[in-house]
């Protein structure tokens, strides 16, 4: 719920924001959408008074930063697969050069299976998510030491309904960096 | 004539029961049957004299063990004058009249120290005869134990089979937010919380002599295995490695706990000491998920389920590690193996299209019975007799646990006051 409320401040501030710029002659400012939390190139723009808050570098870093693929935790995955799929990969590979940037930095990945079926077997199905996830990081540069694999099965559904819909949501693989409590939901 | 018996066992057991922790409260789960045995005994349960003050109904208790099992018909036992507490006092041919085989007659008294003397007889009504009587000494809050354990010795001397309605089964609630793993008797009553958790509990197993139970929580956002003494309400770790650890199953001799750990790279089957989780031991060596291991009685195989064929089967394996059989073949989805007490056959989870229901298949026919039709059912344990099979079904969402006899005509339905009821784990005789 809070990072629900935060999201729609954002949304909200950027939304002023983009109102500012046709006050302030000369600074090459592209025209912004409200909402949609790209990133924007703002050349020419000077950090002084009267600048919109925009400039102002997120406080929490970029693993919370909404404008950053960094806060995208979870990747999908399909029935009875543990395969990352190609429009997840910009996300783990991300991630992996995070870590890779950042020896100190260390994250769990937690596995997370559909309720059909055994729940040991499920715990391991989860597992195998997690684990094709860090393999993909490993080859792109983090250390295994950096990423512990964990499994949740079907226990911690993040979908509560019983059809497709819900399965596809749970069948799942999140990120959580060490120090974070709880999981940014994505945006 | 009767026999003075069982003091000092049932002395432990009160002492055991007496020492479990939370506060004992009234039946959490109640059970409804359907389907019975193919032949009924008829047995009447009078009640008791001097059982109308008492706290528990002694006679009650009895017949409602009995009829449970799908195995007697409960003979009206009303209306009889005098009502009969001595072997004298019966007439016998108005209970054949009735259609009664057999006739249970019972007294309640109390001792000088508080503890209750409860003395039955049961009376062959054919023969005229008496087939059995027992004593037994007890406080109040074990009148419950001593009425199920009368009804294992009448179950005993009219079946052949050993009774299993002083057992006590272990389940996991899921009330949304807040996740209980319970204890409680057989029929249901005197559930116990064991662990309350934020987090989920799962495969829950009891140690061989029943005094500890280990289980899998998630509280520390991982899966780790715990052992949790019955008797202090003690635990502790016992897998806590890198990784996922899950599945725990107990050797016969309680020395050993088979795991599934995840810390070598991919979920594989371990065994590790019970007493300190140390002298870990690999087992399997693939690249597929190895899971769900489970000890034959003699503790020399494990069960276990593994998909190294492409899908999940059920494989045999010898406990020092080795060569794998694998011994399911219908279908894609065969997980979940238990062995039966008598070690002659295990039951399973088979799932065919999208139905999961519970399966038996004998070691050495290889011949598979499908036991349910529920669809969505899991977690089958047997009762120590291996005549009764408890599981979790229900719909999703709303879990509850059934028991279906191991020749599949006894059904029982067992469900929980609130909550999702699972992961059913029966408990092993008492000694």
């Amino acid at each position: 719920m809070k990072r629900l409320l935060l999201s729609v401040l954002m949304v909200g501030l950027l939304a002023a924001c983009g109102t500012t710029p046709k006050e302030k002659e000369g600074a090459a400012v592209e025209d912004r959408k409200p909402g949609t939390g790209e990133m924007v190139d703002r050349p020419g723009v000077k950090p002084a008074e009267g600048q919109p808050l925009k400039d102002k570098p997120f406080a929490g870093g970029p693993l919370t930063d909404p404008n950053n693929i960094l806060s995208k935790r979870s990747i999908y995955f399909d029935f009875d697969s543990n395969l990352v799929k190609d429009e997840f990969k910009p996300i783990v590979s991300a991630h992996a050069r995070y870590l890779q940037q950042n020896g100190g930095a260390k994250m769990r990945i937690e596995g997370n299976a559909d309720e059909r079926g055994s729940r040991e077997y499920n715990l391991a199905l989860g597992q195998r998510r997690a684990d094709a996830v860090r393999q993909m990081m490993q080859l792109l540069g983090a250390r295994s030491t950096q990423i512990e694999t964990v499994s949740f099965g079907e226990e911690k559904p993040q979908a509560m309904g019983h059809d497709e819909a819900a399965w596809a949501e749970n069948r799942r693989a999140d990120i959580v960096y060490q120090g974070e409590r709880g999981l940014p939901r994505d945006l | 004539m009767s026999i003075d018996r069982l003091h000092p066992v049932l002395c432990a057991v009160v002492l055991l029961v007496s020492l479990a922790l939370s506060p004992v409260s009234r039946g959490a789960l109640t059970i409804e049957i359907v389907g019975s045995g193919a032949t009924q005994f008829p047995i009447a349960v009078v009640s008791f004299r001097a059982e109308e003050g008492l706290s528990q109904p002694l006679s009650r208790i009895v017949a409602a063990d009995l009829a449970r099992s799908g195995l007697f018909r409960l003979i009206d036992s009303g209306g009889m004058n005098p009502v009969p507490h001595e072997p004298a006092q019966l007439n016998y041919e108005q209970w054949r009249a009735r259609g009664a085989d057999a006739v249970v007659i019972g007294s309640v008294s109390r001792l000088p120290d508080g503890r209750y003397d409860v003395r039955f007889r049961l009376m062959d009504a054919v023969k005229q005869a008496q087939l059995a009587g027992y004593v037994y000494y007890a406080r109040a809050d074990n009148l419950r134990l001593v009425a199920h354990k009368i009804a294992d010795l009448i179950y005993e001397k009219l079946t052949g089979e050993t009774g299993v309605f002083a057992t006590r089964i272990t389940y996991v609630v899921d009330r949304g937010k807040r996740f209980e793993l319970q204890v409680a008797d057989a029929d249901g009553y005197n559930s116990q919380t064991i662990l309350a958790s934020n987090e989920p509990i799962i495969s829950p197993a009891w140690s061989p002599d029943g005094l500890q139970l280990a289980y899998v929580s998630f509280e520390q956002r991982k899966p780790i295995v715990y052992l949790q003494s019955l008797v202090t309400g003690q635990r502790r770790a016992v897998a806590r490695h890198w990784g996922s650890n899950s599945a725990p199953a107990w050797s016969p001799d309680g020395k050993r706990l088979a795991v599934v750990l995840t810390k070598d790279g991919g979920s594989q089957i371990y065994l590790v000491n019970a007493a300190d989780g140390g002298n870990v031991t690999r087992l399997t060596y693939t690249s597929a998920i190895d899971t769900e291991p489970n000890f034959s009685p003699d503790g020399r195989h494990l069960l276990f389920t593994s998909d190294r064929s492409g899908g999940p089967q059920i494989y045999r394996m010898p406990v020092t590690g080795g060569h794998a059989e694998r011994l399911t073949f219908e279908g894609t989805y065969n997980v979940s193996p238990r062995h039966s007490p008598d070690g002659k056959s295990f039951t399973f989870i088979q799932r065919s299209g999208t139905q999961f229901n519970v399966a038996v298949q004998d070691f050495a026919t290889r011949q598979v019975q499908v036991l349910t039709n529920g669809g969505l059912d899991e977690s089958p344990t047997f009762a120590p007799n291996g005549k009764l099979i408890l599981y979790a079904t229900g719909t999703r969402g709303r879990g509850v646990l059934s028991a279906v006899s191991s020749d599949g005509r006894i059904k029982q339905r067992l469900t929980a006051d609130a909550g999702d009821v699972r992961e059913p784990a029966w408990g092993p005789l008492q000694k």
